[in-house]
């Protein structure tokens, strides 16, 4: 049926952007969970938890519209990897529910602090963990037969995910950090400095292996980045330049731009990812026109985004703007 | 044995929806009495309303709180378990949830910091319009999971092609037939819930002789709102039954425990219902009633569950009792409402200690009522998941197995016995704490705590006063 816009495209557009708030927005305050453990003491944990406590939510909230999104959008999406990630989705779900209750109860709680604690910690690991593994299963793409799910319950746990997952984790980690460097002043500062370098290690040997690994799990990128020189080159490059970016900052003492930086190798490296599948989107047989909904369906949601989206992202810039500036120490 | 997985897909959603929605019941009811408390302390400038809306702000938060976690599982539950069910109604069911996001999570989200943190930082009016957008929020929120809901008992509006639906009119769709009855009667049950947990609460107040001045106003309100909704919402389950039995008959066959089509069908009061062979047992009856009540004439016929075959009945016992067990809470929440305006009399209200200790006990009876409606009303449904269209097992997930269904149930009752058992540990620490903490003096380390609604609620979680 011909149709005067695609918005299929329009809807990709809205999607992809929606995932990518979602990892930068909920990806910095799941690092401070992930580094908790690890921080210097007590008092610093007080502090990590408080710089990201009145932001979290709002963050989360992007996880749901971009589930709801994709239910409305691309439903293929939402009854393919549901199914397919079984297990791997009550996980997040355990995690984040621990680590959100974590959030209220940890202040609350004096004799079982470090339940919360654990609890805080646990949760964001599991979680990032997931959603990781969630990246590389849909890089491997899933058994899929009559727009059904015929797979396994564990086809989505091999040793690839299992690197992507934890390819996550040091990268949340390293958003937490530098989040930190931009938050924070004085003892915490300085150790979010060193712990920075040494997961932008961690994170560049994570990337490496990816990079190297996926040709292998999937023909079609091998296709499309190895034959031939492509533009799409320039984004690891950009990415590269944002890990150098990160590094030099770091040296220099700068506050604002290794996050900054980050922020871009992040965003360079899923459209780095999205350029390898493209257009696919339930791989290796589903591309976003099969896995879009109806043309009325899409445009019926879209008139509703169009005209609450700007809200929302007001009213995220302004209560960021009331919780600017340095986050000083907690209470007890 | 073999592990059913549709079996355990369906406990495993009925115990989280169950979960679930005893908290937002509660929050659309107590937001629109706080918006309440807000206008009526702008108004007349009694600090007695502040004191209560400060008190009520704070179990308002927690209770919120444990309503979201609870709900993004909600979200996903569709997708994991009932993936054929969600691919084939994306193009409804899926604008529909987005609509709930965009319209309800964002205005909640937006308001429920100054309603929570904001009234000293913005002017009086400010912070009632916050409380408002609140409880409007609430209300967007419940219209649109209603609409999803309504059109698996009552499907309109759509037409399936090659096994997916495709929305003809949007408005026959959220409008679909069973739609209105089935919002007034939650929306109702949602005041009726907040004013019966706010008489109990203050009736415990009240006998400890705590706060009298302001905790006598919320309950003489409460007092009053008992007296006017009861009622009513009897009348609206009424209608709301003839609209089902309008459009599933089979549902109020199993209501009222009828297995034969016939005139004359009397109401049963008591019965043990016998699926197996087809008939009740032990029955204590009224001639005639239920054809009166579903016909209005004590001749009518009424439709038995014979018109289908026993396979494509519902659970009769289930359906049977939860009926009963609603309606008859709905039934002692009216006795309430008129025993507390005969006590209103020289202020008995107040010093009745059975009445007291009557309304404690009867804050836990709205949420029966509600959980067992909803029983009546999806239990009622099977075995159609949309009804006379798709069975429960054509929506399941095709590659669930058993064993991934255990493995989640068992995961989901954990982690939420866990999480709620704290939830309401701290809630009761809330009420012990009473209007006095609440409103006492914020030190500087409370204004630097974090910004959360849990956060807003001034107990220690380790109990104690």
């Amino acid at each position: 049926m011909e149709q005067p816009f695609d918005l299929v495209i329009i809807w990709a557009g809205i999607i992809g952007f929606s995932v990518m708030m979602y990892v930068l927005m909920d990806g910095f305050d799941l690092g401070q969970g992930i580094l908790y453990p690890f921080a210097p003491d007590d008092h610093s944990r007080d502090i990590m938890m408080n710089s990201v406590a009145p932001v979290w939510d709002g963050n989360e909230t992007w996880l749901v519209m971009g589930g709801a999104g994709l239910l409305g959008a691309f439903p293929l999406v939402y009854s393919v990897f549901l199914p397919a990630l079984y297990i791997g989705v009550f996980l997040m779900l355990a995690g984040l529910i621990f680590r959100g209750v974590a959030f209220e109860f940890r202040f609350k709680a004096n004799t079982t602090r470090y339940i919360w604690d654990w609890a805080f910690a646990g949760g964001s690991f599991v979680a990032t963990f997931a959603q990781g593994a969630v990246v590389g299963a849909y890089v491997q793409g899933f058994a899929t037969n009559n727009f059904v799910y015929v797979g396994g319950p564990f086809d989505w746990l091999t040793p690839f995910t299992v690197i992507t997952g934890l390819g996550l984790v040091a990268g949340y980690a390293l958003l937490g950090s530098t989040w930190l460097i931009m938050k924070t002043e004085g003892e915490l500062q300085q150790w979010a400095y060193r712990v920075t370098l040494r997961l932008l290690v961690l994170v560049l040997l994570v990337f490496a292996i990816i990079s190297i690994y996926t040709p292998f799990v999937d023909a079609g990128v091998m296709e499309r980045w190895f034959h031939g020189f492509s533009v799409i080159w320039f984004l690891p490059l950009l990415a590269l330049y944002c890990a150098y970016l990160i590094y030099s900052s770091v040296k220099k003492q700068q506050e604002g731009l290794p996050f900054v930086a980050t922020m871009g190798l992040f965003l360079f490296t899923y459209l780095g990812l999205l350029a390898s599948k493209w257009p696919y989107l339930v791989p290796p047989d589903y591309t976003l026109w099969d896995a879009a909904s109806a043309y009325e369906s899409q445009l019926f949601l879209l008139l509703g985004f169009l005209f609450v989206i700007p809200f929302v992202l007001g009213y995220i810039a302004w209560s960021y703007w009331i919780f600017r500036g340095k986050v000083k120490g907690g209470y007890h | 044995m073999e592990l059913d997985p549709l079996l355990l897909s369906r406990i495993q959603f009925a115990f989280v929806v169950c979960f679930h929605a005893i908290f937002p019941v509660f929050t659309i009811g107590l937001a629109s009495f706080i918006a309440v408390l807000e206008a009526l302390s702008l108004k007349t400038g009694n600090p007695l309303w502040q004191r209560l809306s400060k008190f009520w702000i704070q179990v308002f938060a927690v209770v919120f709180g444990m309503g979201v976690v609870s709900g993004i599982v909600m979200s996903f539950q569709f997708g994991t378990n009932w993936s054929n069910f969600s691919y084939s109604t994306a193009n409804f069911l899926g604008p529909v949830l987005s609509y709930e996001v965009i319209t309800a999570f964002f205005l909640e989200a937006a308001f429920l910091g100054v309603l929570l943190f904001g009234r000293d930082k913005v002017p009086q009016g400010v912070h009632l319009f916050a409380a408002m957008m609140v409880a409007l929020g609430t209300f967007i929120s419940s219209f649109w999971i209603l609409a999803a809901n309504s059109l698996m008992h009552t499907p309109d509006g759509l037409v399936l092609r090659d096994g997916l639906y495709y929305v003809v009119s949007w408005r026959d769709a959220i409008f679909n037939p069973s739609f209105g009855y089935r919002f007034l009667h939650m929306a109702v049950a949602s005041f009726l819930t907040a004013s019966f947990v706010v008489a109990g609460v203050t009736a415990w107040f009240i006998m400890q002789k705590r706060e009298l001045a302001a905790n006598k106003k919320a309950l003489s309100i409460s007092l009053w709102l008992i007296l006017i909704l009861a009622p009513t919402q009897v009348l609206i389950g009424d209608f709301h039954g003839l609209n089902t039995l309008k459009h599933q008959p089979m549902k109020v066959a199993a209501m009222e425990g009828n297995w034969e089509t016939g005139t004359g069908v009397p109401l049963l009061l008591f019965a043990l219902p016998d699926q197996e062979n087809q008939q009740n047992h032990f029955e204590i009856k009224i001639p005639k009633l239920a054809s009166f009540i579903l016909t209005h004439d004590w001749d009518g016929e009424v439709p038995g569950l014979n018109e289908v075959t026993p396979e494509m009945q519902p659970p009769v016992f289930i359906v049977f009792w939860a009926f009963r067990v609603m309606v008859a809470m709905g039934m002692l929440m009216a006795l309430f409402g008129l025993a507390g305006l005969w006590l209103r009399r020289g202020d008995r209200y107040l010093e009745s200690k059975p009445f007291l200790n009557g309304l404690r006990v009867m804050s836990l009876s709205p949420f029966i009522a509600v959980l067992s409606g909803w029983i009546v009303t999806e239990t009622g449904r099977a075995p159609w998941l949309i009804y006379e269209q798709m069975t429960h097992a054509q929506g399941l997930t095709p590659s669930l197995t058993g064993g991934m269904a255990l493995f989640t149930l068992i995961g989901y009752v954990l982690v939420y016995a866990m999480v709620f058992s704290a939830g309401v540990f701290y809630l009761m620490s809330v009420f012990r704490g009473g209007l006095e903490t609440a409103n006492a003096e914020q030190t500087d380390s409370d204004v630097e705590k974090a910004q959360r609604p849990i956060s807003a609620a001034n107990a220690n979680l380790d109990g104690g006063l």
